[in-house]
């Protein structure tokens, strides 16, 4: 009996893939994509005329709050969270309580990913309990499955220890990911250095304390071959030196946040602590290269940086205030009403994170017959108010709060099941 | 105007209003019985994250002349852990009642977070390091009394501009009644992005003192030795102290002021408070007329519009009324 609910027929829409846009029917059964003439004639039909086919997101960066920050978000929020924002695997960051710095807490977090509807991959630490004091077991955690590691904060400072880690995590298959940021020029700081900081009296971080991380991380790539990737990053200088340094061979890829395209250190005028996110808002100069340098094709990954936090922790003074704000549900929106062509965009969000994080190919990984059946349909043209008390998540911090978007997430198929429909989770 | 927070938020015309009122106000102080019932019934609460004798002194004075009522709102310095929230002290002030509040807060931003959650006033009393606008009240009505109108006249204003709420809020209300202003600092102690202020730079006390109509200096804090900001005080005070040499070329005319506390012998030489161009406490007596323009601008009957100090609430409250402060 369970035919109708895993056979679909989706008619109507223009299917996006590497490979290039075309309007044709796609059918799904058994988990995967097949041509739509073997389909059972029971197929449930999804109209999907004038909606975008896409192969699903895949999130390289996101705080699911589990283990030890339930209050904030759980697997299963934070799933329903993903998949309503069209992502069908999302890379859980390590700095959970504890920290996933051995085999152990990569099996128990797959086990608390099970009660998520999208796919959860795991990232580990690069240094034990993300201290940057000493090397985290890279190798178990190759072996467990992880294939990316991270310390997340302001990543690993020290210059040997992340000389060391890339030489061993080389052979390993392993990325280090990491944001750049050279915490003695930023310590203490509440935003981005520069006329807002000045006029609103918070103490700022300059752009440079990104980019001298950008180029000394660079440094080390040259020097040991390892790969790395580079988080979040927001400072007109770092992309044009990171795409510099990618065009000349180096094994480096990197990642926005769509706050830091859309918005910027002005929209502070308000105190309002959502806007609170690290790395901090840049100026608005430093927002149009980063919507160049992905409209450009030179940042590889478009990232929620996804994180929750309860109320309590957003309403404190501006510089006690946590940081961080909310993204799964919000980020393809943001990106794709911010002029960015739709195959940039999809590319930025779904081909090029699946291929990096080891989900596979554009090749393989495509609205191709055979290929796993991880899509997401979207309506282009639905225009929405974002409202995190409406949200899946439970975090209550957007950046984009209040904001008008367009462009929705309307199904969401994880591995052939129909998680969103119209919309919304379904039952 | 619902707030006072800042001086970039205030029109020109209410900071020219505010300036034009306040002389009625410093008269009432100089009654015998100094109190008229213009707020009789409200209630002002001082709310003070950050030790402040002065100022909080300062507004509590000026409510009460008015015939307000004045609570004081103690938040020990030691209470004050980092997970405070501000919407729980703003909503436990809101629901007694509370007509406005006037808040001190380390935080810069703070006083515009507590709008969002209270319906009452709020005035700013001093955010980090961002605003002090009843001080730039004060500090204009003062130079106002030395120089007269503004419009052309020269102010260096000297020392840590960086971390000083007095320095951003001076240059805003200084530079809209037509002074200029020149910032005199190391640059370690200016601003980022100090080119988008309405100023100028010199980073040399000497060669600004010649051509100055009035001269004000910052408080220099010690704890900006161990942020290698400066290297040390006795070299501050060299480079960019008042000295009695610096005062006495300055001439005996050219207003010297300074917001309080001072540290003698840092940022001004420890005789030079005494000279008689030194308007410091000139500069405390009108904070508590300009605070009492302030709150009836917020509060009074004229609260809402541009108010005009009507005769009859600044009248005199008959003796039996009168309760001294």
């Amino acid at each position: 009996m369970s035919v109708p609910t895993d056979h679909f027929r989706i008619r109507g829409a223009t299917l996006l893939d590497a490979a290039g846009s075309r309007v044709e029917d796609l059918g799904i059964a058994d988990g995967r994509i097949v041509p739509v003439d073997e389909l059972d004639v029971q197929a449930i039909e999804i109209d999907a005329t004038d909606c975008l086919v896409s192969t699903g997101l895949v999130d390289l960066k996101a705080h699911l709050g589990e283990p030890g920050d339930e209050a904030a978000e759980t697997m299963a929020s934070g799933g329903e969270a993903a998949v309503l924002g069209g992502y069908t695997t999302v890379l859980a960051m390590p700095d959970t309580h504890p920290p996933v710095d051995t085999a152990a807490v990569v099996e128990h977090i797959r086990m608390l990913g099970a009660s998520a509807l999208c796919g959860v991959e795991v990232a580990g630490t690069v240094t034990v309990g993300a201290a940057g004091e000493r090397l985290a077991p890279l190798a178990e955690l190759a072996q467990a499955g992880v294939r990316f590691v991270t310390d997340c904060g302001a990543g690993v400072q020290d210059p040997l220890l992340l000389r060391r880690a890339l030489e061993y995590a080389k052979p390993l298959g392993l990325t280090i990911a990491q944001a750049a940021d050279c915490v003695p020029l930023s310590r203490g700081t509440h935003m981005h250095e520069g006329e807002w900081s000045s006029r609103l009296g918070l103490a700022g971080a300059p752009a440079e304390a990104e980019e001298i991380n950008v180029m000394r991380d660079i440094s080390l790539v040259r020097l040991t071959g390892g790969r790395l990737h580079f988080q979040t990053l927001s400072a007109a200088g770092s992309f044009a030196i990171v795409s510099a340094a990618a065009q000349s061979g180096l094994p480096i890829s990197s990642s926005v946040t769509t706050h830091h395209l859309r918005l910027c250190d002005a929209d502070l005028a308000g105190y309002d602590t959502c806007l609170k996110v690290t790395p901090p808002l840049r100026a608005a100069g430093d927002a149009r290269a980063a919507m160049s340098a992905v409209a450009a094709g030179r940042v590889d990954v478009i990232v929620s940086d996804h994180r929750p936090h309860t109320t309590d922790r957003k309403e404190r003074p501006f510089d006690h205030a946590a940081t961080g704000s909310v993204g799964l549900e919000t980020s393809l929106a943001a990106a794709l009403c911010s002029g960015i062509d739709h195959s940039t965009v999809l590319r930025a969000m779904s081909w090029r994170p699946a291929q990096l994080v080891g989900l596979g190919d554009p090749e393989t990984r495509s609205l191709r017959p055979g290929a796993p059946a991880d899509i997401v349909i979207i309506d282009p043209t639905e225009t929405w108010t974002v409202s995190t008390a409406s949200m899946a998540t439970l975090g209550t911090n957007s950046a984009f709060e209040g904001t008008e978007l367009t462009g929705r997430v309307r199904s969401t198929f994880v591995g052939g099941r129909l998680v969103v429909d119209q919309g919304k989770v379904a039952a | 105007m619902k707030h006072l927070l800042s001086i970039d938020e205030l029109t020109t015309e209410e900071l020219e209003e505010l300036l034009r009122i306040t002389p009625s106000f410093a008269e009432v102080a100089s009654r015998r019985i100094a109190k008229v019932p213009a707020l009789r019934g409200q209630t002002v609460a001082t709310l003070f994250y950050e030790d402040s004798t002065r100022t909080r002194l300062s507004f509590e004075v000026a409510a009460k002349r008015l015939s307000a009522d004045v609570l004081n709102v103690s938040v020990a310095s030691s209470s004050v852990n980092k997970g405070e929230s501000l919407r729980d002290t703003a909503e436990t002030i809101e629901a007694m009642g509370i007509d406005a509040v006037v808040v001190r807060h380390a935080s810069s931003g703070a006083p515009w977070q507590l709008t969002k959650w209270l319906d009452a006033s709020v005035i700013n009393a001093g955010d980090g390091w961002h605003q002090h606008p009843t001080q730039a009240l004060l500090d204009c009505f003062t130079l106002q009394q030395e120089l007269g109108d503004l419009t052309d006249r020269h102010i260096a204003i000297v020392g840590d501009i960086k971390h000083s709420r007095v320095a951003r809020s001076d240059v805003g209300a200084f530079t809209r009644l037509g002074a200029t202003v020149t910032l005199v600092a190391p640059p370690t102690l200016l601003p980022p992005a100090i080119e988008t202020w309405p100023v100028k730079v010199s980073h040399e006390l000497d060669s600004v003192l010649d051509d100055v109509d009035a001269v004000y200096l910052l408080r220099m804090q010690k704890e900006r030795m161990g942020e290698a900001l400066v290297p040390d005080l006795r070299e501050y005070t060299a480079l960019y102290g008042l000295t009695a040499a610096r005062a006495t070329r300055l001439g005996p005319t050219i207003p010297i002021m300074h917001p309080g506390p001072m540290n003698r012998g840092v940022e001004i030489a420890a005789d030079v408070p005494d000279l008689d161009q030194v308007v410091v406490v000139d500069q405390v007596r009108n904070g508590v007329a300009v605070r009492m323009a302030a709150l009836f601008m917020l509060l009074g009957s004229g609260a809402g519009a541009v108010p005009l100090a009507q005769p009859d609430q600044v009248a005199e409250v008959s003796e039996s009324e009168a309760v001294s402060v």
